[in-house]
């Protein structure tokens, strides 16, 4: 195939197509900065640009960063570099990226909500009034299902969610940091040290282990059964992401999806909904044996691998339960440090594990917990914040 | 023309010549794999490789240092890798000797000594630093292997090294290299690292090789097999890959296993044969549980069907 409108002798033409080629694979979705450009004009110029083939592998390698992106750049390249008149228009027809995707107003609507709101009277007796009744409003607001709740309730815990200070569960590391309480002598700066005093040493620098809080992978159910909560856990895992570094979440309802970059967001209203834009099965079916499969497959091995603590966030009613979903749960358990399942069916008083999803997925967990309300919430950060005993597991199951 | 390369250790003059140099030291790589190698060497920049495991991404570090004369400098990574361990430490013990030592001469001057116990001799040199050293045969070839089992601390500090090949040290002053090392990062994907560091690489996805360069692959490693068996070996490896299973074997497992069935003077594959051996192909239980039964026979009746 005819590409001669690489040629390099015609730089400006060829600096054009490289720029225009970059703005496709940017709204395509790719993240392609300038730099690329110009490594992908220099290296253009180290090869022999009459090969398709090695043009391709080129600027592959240099547009490409993640293996997720292949196929993206693959259909880009075939569309862009296909016969030398057709391109021209196929550049003018490429969107800019501001037009592609024009962001919605992040905290339009809290803007809304907040400007449609009645003001207060400033008497000092209702506003006494207003506080002693608001405490108890707060305590059973601790209490009440979420999916109970009104919107203005649902309003109310969304800001203790986020104000929820997330302490940290540590993890030694095995890097070290000047600590003066420190069990390892750090003999390069004790000597710096001592040599301001002509090489007597006086103060002794230690060292002490780094900690840092453990990963978190949360698998959170979109299915229908668990619609009434899924908005709110999301903006709980949002606040979560926010405060620590290695957090990971999953949606997964009849598929899985990774939204961990999308959480990522500092806006929770924006990094919500372009979690909802990512997932294509919202509120539908559920099938968790097939959702866990794939995420043992594809990304236990890429998040896991660090003592992660995977929370699980289902009702566990699933239709299809055979021998396949323990199988699933066991590697699963068996792969990560500590599996909570948090289940808000366990709200209900007599609770008994009677469907046969629950009864598959029970014996490979380490605990089971109800999350519904205000106050579990807060005891699941409490239990996130404890730290973990080194054979957890084996004490686990002798306690059982 | 690559005997020529090899003996001056020249960088090929173009992704044709690439291709024979590795081929020359029995990897047989696929084209897109010598591009992403020449395009590295021509502009200086790390190369990133990334797929699964045994798919011969290490490997290639070896054979081209190997192929261009240079040294192999191999920072495995861990967690918890730090300064000490991958770039520099201090030779404490013989510092704190040569203080006394100065003491009983009577030397009083702390510059001086200070000068003296931070020099170039005290100083025990790791990986990094070694690779920005100058080297009689050209710049050494870098491993940074398994980037994804360190911490993001340690990426953080490989982007100064990456871009500028300099570090610099307190006590010491700045090393800078006096040319570019050639530098291989393997990543088996167990984390993602962060774009940061690849922007500054040049990225490839290493796959599983297609049928045919897979069984050439295994005629160059093993080189007493048989045609029958070599091409059962790769039918069958091929089969099981696009089986669902929990890890799935790369390049690397598939020679150990030829090599296994050819010292154990297999001529063929028989249910007997790949059942003693299956270890050497899949290293999880529950896939060697899988294998047994109905599915080992399709399998295998298909890598033998032709023959």
């Amino acid at each position: 195939m005819a590409i001669n409108h690489l040629a390099p002798e015609q730089t400006e033409q060829f600096a054009d197509n490289i720029v225009g080629f970059a703005r496709a694979l940017r709204a395509a979705g790719m993240p392609v900065g300038p730099g690329a450009v110009i490594d992908a004009m220099s290296a253009l110029q180290v090869i022999d640009i009459g090969s398709r083939a090695d043009v391709f592998t080129t600027l592959e390698a240099i547009f490409v960063k993640r293996h997720e992106h292949a196929l993206i750049f693959k259909q880009a390249f075939n569309l862009f570099f296909r016969a030398s008149e057709e391109w021209k228009h196929m550049l003018d027809s490429v969107p800019l990226p501001e037009q592609a995707r024009k962001k919605p107003q992040a905290g339009s609507r809290r803007v809304q909500e907040a400007m449609s709101q009645p003001r207060m009277t400033e008497t000092p007796q209702h506003q006494e009034q207003d506080l002693r009744l608001s405490v108890s409003d707060k305590e059973i607001l601790q209490k009440k299902d979420f999916a109970q709740m009104s919107a203005a309730e649902i309003a109310e815990v969304l800001r203790a969610i986020e104000k929820m200070h997330l302490p940290q569960a540590e993890l030694l590391t095995r890097r070290h940091r000047p600590d003066p309480h420190g069990l390892r002598l750090d003999l390069r700066r004790t000597l710096r040290a001592s040599l301001r005093t002509g090489g007597d040493i006086i103060d002794i620098h230690r060292l002490g282990r780094i900690e840092k809080p453990a990963p978190i992978v949360a698998l959170l159910d979109i299915s229908g059964s668990m619609s009434e909560y899924t908005r709110l856990f999301l903006h709980f895992l949002h606040a979560i992401t926010d405060a620590r570094k290695r957090v990971s979440v999953f949606l997964f309802g009849t598929r899985l999806t990774n939204v961990t970059r999308a959480l990522r967001q500092r806006d929770p209203d924006e990094a919500l909904a372009s979690c909802s834009a990512a997932v294509e099965d919202w509120a539908g079916g559920t099938r968790i044996s097939a959702s866990l499969h794939n995420f043992n497959k594809l990304w236990a091995r890429r998040v896991l691998s660090q003592g992660a603590i995977v929370l699980l966030i289902s009702d566990g009613l699933e239709r299809e339960a055979d021998s396949k979903l323990a199988f699933e749960m066991d590697r699963l358990h068996r792969s990560c440090r500590r599996l909570i399942w948090l289940n808000p069916l366990l709200r209900f008083g007599g609770f008994e594990a009677k469907a046969q999803g629950i009864k598959m997925m029970l014996p490979h967990v380490d605990e089971f917990r109800p999350v519904h309300n205000l106050s579990s919430i807060q005891e699941l950060i409490t239990t996130l914040s404890r730290p973990l005993p080194p054979h957890h597991r084996s004490l686990i199951r002798s306690a059982a | 023309m690559t005997s020529a390369a090899t003996s001056s250790g020249a960088v090929p003059a173009s992704v044709d010549a690439m291709l024979e140099l590795l081929t020359s030291r029995g990897y047989l790589a696929e084209r897109s794999l010598a591009t992403v190698t020449y395009l590295s060497l021509r502009m200086g920049r790390p190369l990133f490789l990334e797929g699964e495991a045994g798919v011969g991404k290490t490997e290639i570090a070896k054979v081209l240092s190997a192929a261009l004369g240079r040294k192999l400098i191999r920072l495995q990574c861990y967690e918890g890798l730090d300064v000490s361990s991958a770039v520099y430490e201090w030779n404490s013990a013989a510092q704190m000797i040569a203080i006394r030592m100065a003491e009983a001469a009577g030397d009083t001057d702390r510059d001086q000594l200070s000068s003296d116990i931070f020099a170039d001799r005290y100083m025990i040199k790791r990986p990094l630093l070694q690779a920005l050293e100058p080297d009689v045969a050209g710049p050494p070839v870098l491993l940074i292997d398994e980037l994804d089992r360190a911490d993001e601390a340690f990426e953080a500090y490989l982007l100064e090294i990456l871009s500028d090949f300099q570090v610099t040290i307190p006590e010491f002053g700045t090393v800078k290299a006096p040319s570019p090392p050639i530098v291989i990062i393997t990543s088996n994907r167990t984390r993602e690292i962060h774009d940061a560091l690849k922007r500054r690489c040049l990225y490839h996805w290493v796959d599983y090789p297609a049928a045919e360069r897979e069984l050439a692959i295994v005629k160059t490693r093993v080189p007493g097999i048989s045609v029958k068996l070599s091409q059962q070996v790769v039918r069958f490896v091929q089969a099981l890959r696009n089986q669902d299973f929990y890890k799935s074997p790369g390049v690397a497992e598939t020679i150990d296993w030829a090599t296994a069935l050819s010292e154990l003077d297999a001529r063929s594959l028989t249910p007997q044969v790949v059942g003693d051996t299956l270890g050497a192909l899949l290293k999880y239980q529950d896939d060697i549980t899988r294998m047994q039964g109905d599915t080992l026979q399709k399998v295998l009746k298909d890598a033998t069907s032709d023959n």
